[in-house]
């Protein structure tokens, strides 16, 4: 097919385009058309979402148009294949028109856009929306100029390179080239040296990257390197001494995988930020968010509550921290796209985040089981006991029961006790023979529950 | 209407009892047995969902009627202990929001009345009045009292009403009910002796 002159790009489920370990979003751009001038036969890209990566410049189908099949044709452009950028020329005519960036890449003989092509061919950029092409060509530039893909391929080479849009970003390592030029590693002296070198080098990038936060973006690269080995020494540790068995041992096993939980959870290497994505703000924030709740709705058994997420992913984006707001807004946005997460708001007005697997029939049919054991016939269950046999958040478990109480399934006893739910008798009950217990069904069950317990 | 507030509650001076049958491991309150339901602890609670709560209310009026019924309990005050009201044995009361629901529900079927306007006392007419002057027609007859006077005490605490329902009567559904009969002209005689 003519249309694969590009590089194919991967998309997840919910849009968000799938960055290599390190890559960074600077700058998205809606409803662009992506034309190559040398042989206007091959299909034009029309108006979709272009975004400038510090590898990449990728070009996604517009999800409403092609709500179809959208992840199957994103398409990239490495920045290493671009060769020149156009300075774009102001003129009469060009006033009139949509802005257009051009650039020059090359290509394979056969048309191929690749890295060191023989032939070369220009690619031109419309921008038909609302935007600032002059702005962009300066981020573009940048990007290009700042070859960020270079230390990436001798990740890639080394067979670190899973594609990650969050979590551990850790790849790409260029502390192996450091110590090319060092003396020569001879006997123990030389081991010790070197430990000692290494450990004089982490402690100076430490101090470097904690001086400001402006030095700390620009080592982040490194840190998440560092939090990458710290991570490998603990793994490595903690299986060795897993053979001693002792309660002090337990105890540091515990804090060390804590320490793991942190360092695996390093966050979101290229967070949506209102700077990069303008106008597309929330759109694609509310794209990443839907990914990054995936793993810990996992977690969670399906459900979460929205606070809790807030905290996440303020976490993950570490310092481009989002007000409740927009989350709120990017979780309002989900109705539109296709994606398998949903805002749910119950009745009191907690707000949760659920999988639309999640099915609340599901919960209440292990609710009605939970209430049906003789001790909670006889005694009933409160939101505490729910949560922990449903392992769920008290104030979730509270608003199970509260939902299946409103179904008609639970009745509620509030006494100095405490607030406690039983399973709703009085549908059983005859209220023309008071004495009446039938010898089956729930009414029965609790009566002779009650009888035992006396 | 005269208001007896001396004459509330006579079951409060009875020796309260929460016996448990041991045959059928009913509770009983005084001589009289209780559904089982009464010891289940969200029948003390009154319930938030209207499906639920309309089945609990109803349940409610069916046992304080009966109850009312075999106590001979005409009057209940929603700010006293009425035995009814809480069940020691699983440390449950009602509140007074549910004792007003649950009173009000009674007052819309027309079995019962409030008292004032402050709903603190609540007069439970488990028979209506229309039967209550028919009870007090047919004593008179089965007893040959007719074309006889009698006094409103009489009627309440004399030898001839023992064993009847008329026998201990509230003095003010009595003096209704004989409102009530006087008005089909069937003991207009008695009229004369309200002391009014």
């Amino acid at each position: 097919m003519a249309g694969n002159w590009l590089l194919p790009a991967e998309t997840t489920s919910s849009g968000r385009p799938v960055l290599q370990p390190g890559e960074v979003e600077s700058s998205l751009q809606p409803t662009v058309d992506l034309v190559n001038e040398e042989n206007p036969n091959l299909p034009i890209f029309k108006s979709g979402l272009l975004i400038l990566t510090t590898y990449r410049l990728l070009w996604l189908p517009n999800p409403e148009s092609t709500t179809s099949a959208p992840t199957s044709k994103a398409v990239a452009v490495p920045l290493a294949a671009v060769t020149h950028i156009f300075q774009s020329k102001k003129s009469i005519k060009g006033m009139f028109a949509s802005p257009r960036v051009r650039f020059q890449v090359s290509v394979t003989p056969d048309g191929r856009v690749q890295e060191r092509g023989s032939k070369s061919a220009v690619i031109t950029l419309v921008f038909r929306g609302k935007s600032d092409p002059d702005s962009f060509v300066g981020k573009f530039y940048e990007a290009w100029r700042g070859r960020a893909w270079v230390g990436a391929v001798s990740a890639s080479s080394q067979g670190e390179s899973r594609p990650v849009v969050l979590g551990d970003g850790g790849g790409s390592s260029s502390s192996d080239t450091g110590f090319a030029l060092k003396m020569p590693v001879v006997g123990v002296s030389g081991i010790l040296r070197k430990e000692q070198e290494m450990w004089e080098s982490t402690d100076k990038s430490l101090q470097d990257a904690f001086q400001d936060l402006n030095a700390l973006m620009t080592k982040a690269k490194d840190m998440v390197i560092l939090a990458e080995k710290m991570r490998q020494k603990l793994l490595s540790s903690s299986s060795s001494s897993s053979t001693q068995t002792n309660a002090t041992n337990d105890e540091e096993m515990s804090s060390k995988e804590e320490m793991q939980e942190w360092l695996l959870s390093v966050g979101i290497i290229s967070p949506v930020t209102k700077e990069s994505a303008g106008a597309l703000y929330h759109q694609q924030l509310s794209r990443q968010l839907a990914d990054f709740v995936k793993i810990p709705l996992e977690k969670a058994g399906g459900i979460m509550n929205l606070i809790d997420i807030y905290c996440l992913f303020n976490r993950a984006r570490g310092t481009e921290l989002i007000s409740p707001d927009d989350l709120l807004r990017a979780c309002s946005l989900w109705e539109k796209f296709n994606v398998p997460v949903m805002l749910k708001k119950f009745e009191s007005g907690v707000m949760v985040i659920q999988n639309k697997s999640h099915s609340d029939e599901e919960v209440f049919s292990r609710i009605r089981t939970l209430v049906q054991n003789p001790d909670a016939l006889q005694t009933g269950i409160s939101a505490t006991d729910a949560a922990r046999m449903l392992g769920i958040a008290p104030a979730m478990a509270k608003e199970h029961l509260l939902a299946a109480e409103s179904k008609g399934f639970l009745c509620r006893d509030v006494s100095p006790d405490g607030f406690r739910f039983y399973i709703n008798i009085f549908q059983d009950i005859d209220p023309n023979d008071l004495y009446l217990v039938k010898e089956y069904g729930i009414y029965d069950a609790w009566n002779r529950a009650a009888i035992a317990s006396r | 209407m005269n208001a007896h507030s001396n004459t509330i509650c006579d079951c409060s001076l009875k020796a309260i009892d929460y016996g448990v049958n041991s045959d059928q491991a009913m509770q009983t309150l005084g001589d009289h047995k209780l559904p089982h339901f009464f010891n289940y602890p969200p029948y003390f609670t009154l319930q938030p969902v209207r499906e639920t709560r309309e089945k609990q209310i109803q349940l409610w009026k069916e046992l304080i009627l009966d109850y009312c019924r075999t106590q001979k309990i005409f009057i209940i005050g929603l700010e006293e202990d009425f035995p009814l009201f809480s069940n020691p044995a699983i440390e449950r009361s009602l509140n007074h929001e549910a004792r007003e629901a649950f009173l009000s529900a009674i007052v819309l079927d027309g079995r019962a009345e409030w008292m004032d306007k402050s709903h603190r006392q609540c007069l439970i007419l488990w028979h209506r009045i229309k039967d209550w002057a028919d009870l007090i027609l047919r004593f008179v007859k089965e007893n040959g009292l007719e074309d006889s006077v009698m006094t409103i005490e009489e009627i309440r605490s004399g030898i001839e009403s023992r064993g009847t329902d008329i026998h201990g009567m509230e003095r003010t559904v009595l003096v209704r009910a004989l409102k009530t009969s006087g008005k089909q002209r069937k003991t207009c005689n008695l009229q004369g002796n309200f002391n009014r």
